[in-house]
């Protein structure tokens, strides 16, 4: 059974659609992305699969329930990090933990947690004392406590440093490796590329490209080809680079001349993504 | 059940560990008293002093810890996103709710006996005979006043407007209700103001219980005016009452 079955799924806010009949299926142990400009409706459709939110038509099932009625049984098993929500400043790490450890009938154990997202030097801190990464860690410590099967990332990382980042991206490795099924909004794309097994494309409310990253990057502008001749920047597009590559090297070294700046490039998602985006607010 | 304890603990430690807000909540009705108490002596209609403003303290205590104390946390919650974020686990809303009000129910009992208390050892207040009474006094007092709490922070739009929304409501009406003393000498219009709030009939219960040894029941009409009250701030509660920030 799919974790996740969207199906013609559309919301709209007074009149306004801000999701036009989208659908998906999210396998069990699959790391899927929703990728997206702001606006696009990512966080909408999240939080309609979260239960925050009623549809204003299509069919959506999650784990086998409505998310829409919210029942218990179907909170015992999500975990969800919020695109921006604080918790209690005055208690501290672990207390934080061990609150909502508190709300799940099998939780995992609080050290462990703490341990895992990286905060154990920070355990007895006050979460007022913590820097804004550290508490997008806390808020994912505290959505793993309840050992979800099921765990629901809104812009996880919006905020990190870059080694932050890298270390939150090892986090989310190892909870795929766990068998964790995990939906993931982000608006960067190297994020997108790294984590999900496969990725939506979400534009003013509809999908406009799903596959895995490969996929999304493999039906796309190919490889790129740049060096310098005469002090002027040359590119080159190509599907074939192999034979393009070799007429030109071929040539530079008939004539006894460097290629200078050589690089070969292949297309990486934020390409794809770019003339998408372009091609749909063009449209 | 577990889950309403385990709630309600952490309640209490996270009133407790904000020392601003248990100062707000928890002391200042208490400095008030004591303040008041150096400033009046003799008899006041024909009762101790001392006695009158701890029966107008009292009831102060039930409007700014019941009403104000959880028209402001629910406030500050729900815009920080805790009340968001706590709607996706698996803690049921009515637990949430009842364990809020049930920590507010604690505060205000333990500033009812530290009054008490000061009172008695301070300004020579007498210990209150009907103990029975009056416990049902303080929860007929935390119903009411935490029914408009709830009302109140469905209207509040914003954290940084609550406690000012909050004290603009809460020190008039104890004022015009007499909570720090009588108000026979006040305008008619105040007194006529006076007459709907439901703090007003609050401290009638408390003087008939406490002043004059009454049962808490001697007084129906005033517990029927702080109940309906307490109901009709349930009631708009129900209606308005949102678990999410405003939109940013």
């Amino acid at each position: 059974m799919s974790a996740i079955v969207v199906s013609e799924l559309r919301k709209s806010y007074d009149g306004l659609e801000a999701v036009r009949g989208i659908s998906f299926t999210v396998e069990p142990g699959e790391v899927f992305g929703l990728l997206g400009p702001n606006g696009a409706g990512k966080t909408t459709t999240v939080e309609i699969l979260e239960g925050y939110r009623e549809a204003t038509a299509g069919e959506v099932s999650v784990l086998g329930f409505d998310p829409g009625r919210a029942e218990r049984a179907f909170r015992e098993r999500i975990g969800v990090v919020l695109q921006h929500s604080e918790l209690w400043p005055n208690l501290t790490v672990r207390e934080t933990h061990a609150v909502f450890a508190g709300y799940y009938e099998r939780p995992r154990d609080v050290d462990e947690v703490v341990e895992l997202v990286g905060l154990a030097e920070k355990a007895g801190a006050p979460v007022k004392t913590l820097s804004g990464g550290q508490k997008r860690r806390l808020d994912l410590g505290v959505a793993l406590v309840g050992d979800p099967e099921l765990l629901f990332l809104d812009e996880p990382t919006t905020g990190f440093d870059p080694a932050a980042r890298r270390a939150a991206w090892e986090m989310i490795r190892s909870l795929r490796a766990l068998g964790k099924t995990i939906v993931l909004t982000t608006h960067y794309l190297d994020e997108a590329q790294q984590l999900a097994d496969r990725v939506a494309v979400l534009v003013e409310g509809r999908i406009v490209r799903m596959g895995s990253p490969a996929e999304l990057i493999g039906g796309s502008l190919g490889v790129e080809i740049r060096y310098r001749r005469g002090g002027e920047d040359v590119v080159v597009q190509t599907e074939e680079p192999t034979r393009v590559l070799h007429e030109l090297t071929a040539e530079a070294v008939a004539a006894g001349v460097e290629l200078e700046g050589l690089e070969v490039r292949r297309a990486t998602l934020e390409d794809v993504y770019l003339e998408l985006v372009d091609g749909e607010a063009g449209a | 059940m577990r889950l309403f304890w385990h709630q309600l603990k952490t309640e209490q430690r996270v009133f407790w560990r904000n020392r601003e807000a248990a100062i707000f909540i928890f002391v200042f009705p208490l400095m008030l008293f004591m303040l008041l108490g150096a400033v009046y002596s003799g008899t006041i209609d024909g009762h101790p002093a001392a006695d009158v403003l701890l029966a107008g303290m009292f009831g102060y205590g039930a409007a700014n810890t019941a009403f104000a104390g959880i028209a402001i946390q629910l406030v500050i919650r729900r815009e920080m996103g805790v009340l968001k974020r706590l709607r996706s686990t698996p803690l049921p809303a009515a637990t949430y709710l009842s364990a809020a009000l049930a920590s507010t129910l604690a505060v205000f009992v333990l500033q009812t006996v530290v009054l008490f208390a000061l009172g008695r050892a301070v300004y020579g207040s007498h210990v209150p005979d009907r103990v029975g009474s009056l416990v049902l006094v303080v929860l007929i007092g935390a119903a009411g006043f935490s029914g408009i709490g709830l009302a109140t922070a469905a209207l509040i739009r914003s954290a940084e407007g609550s406690s000012a929304v909050v004290n603009v409501i809460l020190l008039p009406m104890a004022f015009l209700s007499g909570s720090f003393g009588p108000t026979r000498r006040y305008p008619d219009v105040l007194q006529a103001i006076g007459d709907v709030l439901p703090l007003t009939y609050f401290i009638e219960i408390v003087k008939a219980v406490y002043l004059d040894g009454e049962h808490a029941w001697s007084e129906p009409g005033a517990i029927a005016v702080v109940l309906a009250w307490g109901l009709a701030g349930v009631l708009v509660a129900a209606r308005r009452f949102r678990w999410e920030p405003r939109a940013r």
